[in-house]
């Protein structure tokens, strides 16, 4: 059983793959934090970044479909933006009650609430991007290029590799917690009390954790056996080529470019 | 009491002790007992020469896998230990965990970088040895296991079969003169176990290899040691001590 | 209830990218980011050279441990969300190490949670829980193991309940929630979800317990005693604030509004070249080309520090 699922990188073979996955990962931080600073309303600019968006998931071979699916892992978050619509005093757009309560939406508001919404969701779709054309160890070497500290890097690397075994591990537990807890037909409710029930739950993470614990240890003696002496080393695969300069300074460009938009013509 | 059945090789042993250095793997009155006060080998000696491919079966909890573990200064334990005529001390570690290669029972364990081409150059690279090196190594390394198309690949796609493969390549870009291995063809199907075998069959070099499953020990390894409860009961040709019923039936093992 | 079924998981808590403002992102990616300078030296003296593969493993036990669920009544569930486990079991700076790990990789990889505001999400899900759960654990430390097992519970519980609020907090400062309803809102769900998060940690502790004592009774505890002072201090902090500011979220509002803290979200947070611009020069043509100068002068500084960010390190073997 693999919960491979969990990977999302989409193997294709395109310049935006190909490209140093510093460059990939600077970029869309970047993009991201212009998505951050442009002001409510911008909606010019908000479809030029999403634009931009999309002619690189075209070109990366990655279906605009694939990004929009899965950027809905942040929609529940939007409840959070809804009190902005009737918080924010502005021209009353419509008014209604619920219960008790007198809810009236203003213009600003309904404005901030759609540009946080659109913010979010173009953001994530970023994010969605630079996992599904790079492989995740590139990711890891990326960070290890920006000088994150060796000991996070060394983690994320472990933690991936770690990821898929542990979760398989779980998946088994649940399931043979599943398979023991089988209740006569048409009765719901079944394994006792939900303490009973948080309990079986805490043991099962207690086991695991013991598992794992016995596994770094087993881990080390292999590192150990193979020559490790307490620092990490590792080859160097990645270079910067002139197209991944240019790339990056085309991004930067188009980058300014946004925030001059956004700025000028918001709503 | 420690039962040596066959005279030649005992011979052979008393020569080895005369001229430690001919031998590729000297271990003298190995003992040792865990943290939590558990003995788990006592006055182990074993001997084994250049090119040797020795079977270590016993049952579970005989100190088969803690007297691996010494022979790589993982455990450190009461005794002598010397490979291809280096004294085992703090000194010596780095060369003589070049010289043997640990193939550990879990290929999950001993797989611990994403991609395979991390983890077989995780060895070169920790000897030291220069970037082409490192990389000519992992190529021939893998070559060497029939995986060479495998180096991009993350290593939780693999099947077990490929994994343990990788695990071997892992430890055979060290370049190593004994490969030690612990429950080789433990987790495989038929299939994976039946490559597994005929890829051990053709590594020219010294091995030590722990298992349950005698068939490969018939196979495979002309000699075997028995070990039970922390002490070795027996040693010799494999053909004449996997017909003893009577001794492998004492230590709770059975012929193939 | 069908909106807040979501928001029943511990997941509520991963903020995605454009719900903070910049101001808002960078105060608490600078809080994380020292939090974690100081980790990375203390864990170093912790474990030495066994420390990258027992927090690797430790960082996927708790990602896996997260899919662990119970399940609670009308199609929802328990679940945990692991920064107080990790600190008990692991020490406080391990465990903050650990819970950044964990949170970091599922931004990068799932996109739970954002990149801009991960250092907000590190904070609030795993340094602020691993401070309560290791602070108030560390004060019965050497107790007998019900003592330990229960404050280890109640630790747990406030640890998500203070993550919660934290979040809403930040939500408000950032002028995308509203306070008078975020903070109750994430305070009722929260605390509710805490308590699976409390019974989870409690019988994991209460296995680890019976099987391997050695890890939970060591004769020096991982953490030092100014951990009880910090994790009492928050903890008391939020059990006095979360109902002041649920009872009076107008109060505090026109408090922030008067300190001039509110706001910040209202519009973009930093101006450098308000409209394009420059000030002083008013609005000539003169002024705008100014403007676009200044502007490419930061452009290029931003790609000379991004050059200098992306410049090959020197080479890991010697």
């Amino acid at each position: 059983m693999h919960i491979n699922t969990f990977d999302h990188y989409q193997t294709r073979n395109s310049l935006i793959h190909r490209l140093d996955p510093r460059v990939k990962v600077v970029v869309t931080v970047l993009l991201i934090l212009s998505n951050v600073i442009l002001p409510d309303g911008a909606w010019l600019a908000f479809a030029l970044t999403w634009g931009m968006l999309l002619f690189c998931s075209l070109f990366a071979r990655i279906s605009p479909r694939f990004l929009i699916t899965r950027s809905f892992v942040a929609l529940p978050f939007a409840f959070a933006a809804v009190t902005a619509i009737f918080t924010i005093p502005g021209q009353a757009v419509f008014e209604f009650n619920i219960s008790s309560w007198h809810l009236t939406a203003s213009d600003a508001g309904l404005i901030r609430f759609f540009s946080i919404l659109i913010r979010g969701w173009i953001s994530v779709q970023m994010a969605i991007l630079l996992t599904a054309s790079t492989p995740f160890p590139d990711l890891v070497h990326a960070l290890r290029h920006l000088r994150i500290p060796d000991i996070i890097v060394a983690t994320i690397s472990f933690m991936y590799r770690y990821l898929f075994v542990l979760s398989d591990e779980t998946v088994r537990l649940l399931r043979a917690r599943e398979a023991r807890s089988a209740s006569l037909t048409g009765k719901r409710k079944r394994g006792g009390s939900i303490r009973w029930r948080a309990r079986v739950a805490g043991s099962m993470a207690g086991q695991l954790f013991l598992r794992s614990y016995e596994r770094s240890e087993r881990i080390y003696n292999a590192m150990l056996a193979r020559g490790y002496r307490g620092t990490l080393m590792t080859l160097n695969p990645h270079e910067m080529q002139p197209k991944d300069w240019a790339l990056g300074v085309i991004a930067l460009v188009m980058l300014v470019i946004i925030q001059i938009v956004g700025r000028n013509y918001s709503g | 009491m420690p039962i040596v059945h066959d005279t030649h090789l005992q011979d052979k042993l008393a020569s080895c002790i005369e001229h430690p250095n001919g031998c590729l793997l000297a271990v003298e009155n190995l003992s040792f007992s865990y943290p939590d006060g558990h003995a788990a080998l006592h006055n182990v000696s074993l001997h084994i020469e250049a090119g040797e491919k020795v079977a270590l079966v016993g049952p579970n909890g005989a100190g088969k896998s803690t007297l691996m573990l010494h022979l790589n200064g993982i455990f450190l334990g009461d005794g002598q230990i010397q490979i291809a005529g280096m004294q085992m001390d703090k000194a010596s570690l780095p060369l003589i965990r070049a010289k043997v290669g640990m193939v550990f029972q879990n290929p999950d364990d001993q797989l611990f970088s994403p991609t395979v081409f991390e983890d077989v150059a995780f060895g070169p690279l920790h000897m030291g040895l220069p970037e082409a090196e490192v990389h000519a190594r992992v190529e021939r390394a893998l070559e060497q296991v029939g995986m060479q198309i495998y180096a991009q690949r993350l290593s939780h796609h693999l099947s077990m079969g490929e994994k343990k493969r990788i695990a071997i390549a892992t430890v055979l870009a060290m370049n190593p003169e004994i490969l030690v291995l612990d429950e080789p063809s433990a987790g495989l199907d038929p299939r994976a176990r039946r490559s597994l075998i005929e890829l051990l069959r053709q590594m020219p070099m010294t091995m030590l290899a722990s298992t349950h499953d005698m068939r490969l020990v018939q196979e495979l390894l002309p000699r075997t040691v028995i070990m039970d409860q922390g002490h070795i009961v027996a040693d010799g040709p494999t053909d004449e001590l996997l017909t003893d019923q009577a001794l492998l039936e004492a230590h709770g093992l059975e012929q193939p | 209830m069908l909106p807040t079924l979501p928001l029943l998981r511990p997941d509520a808590l991963h903020i995605p990218d454009g719900f903070l403002n910049l101001t808002v992102a960078i105060i608490f990616w600078i809080l994380t980011v020292i939090f974690i300078g100081v980790a990375v030296r203390k864990t170093r003296g912790q474990f030495g050279e066994r420390q990258i593969p027992l927090m690797g493993v430790m960082a996927a036990f708790i990602f896996a441990a997260q899919m662990i669920n119970f399940p609670v009544a009308g199609g929802t569930s328990g679940h945990l969300l692991g920064g107080a486990l990790a600190a008990i079991v692991l020490g406080p700076w391990a465990g903050m190490l650990v819970m950044t790990t964990v949170v970091g990789v599922q931004a990068l990889i799932f996109q739970d949670g954002g990149l801009v505001v991960m250092g907000a999400n590190i904070f609030n899900m795993g340094l602020l829980t691993a401070l309560i759960g290791y602070g108030l654990y560390r004060g019965v430390q050497g107790r007998s193991r019900k003592a330990r097992l229960t404050i280890a519970g109640v630790a747990a519980w406030l640890s998500v309940v203070a993550g919660a609020l934290l979040t809403a907090f930040q939500l408000w400062l950032s002028g995308t929630s509203a306070l008078r309803v975020v903070f109750p809102a994430m305070l009722g769900v929260h605390v509710i979800i805490g308590v699976g998060e409390a019974l989870i940690t409690v019988a994991a502790l209460a296995f680890i317990w019976q099987t391997r004592p050695d890890l939970l009774t060591e004769e020096e505890p991982k953490g030092g005693r100014g951990w009880i002072f910090g994790g009492v201090l928050i903890s008391l902090a939020v059990v006095l604030i979360s109902p002041l500011a649920s009872a009076f979220p107008d109060g505090l509002e026109r408090v922030a509004m008067n300190v001039g803290f509110i706001g910040t979200g209202l519009d973009a947070p930093f101006e450098i070249l308000p409209d394009y611009t420059l000030p002083f020069l008013g609005e000539t043509g003169m002024s705008t080309i100014l403007a676009g100068i200044v502007g490419m002068v930061v452009v290029a500084g931003l790609a000379l520090g991004v050059m200098w960010l992306l410049r090959r390190p020197a080479q890991a073997e010697s």
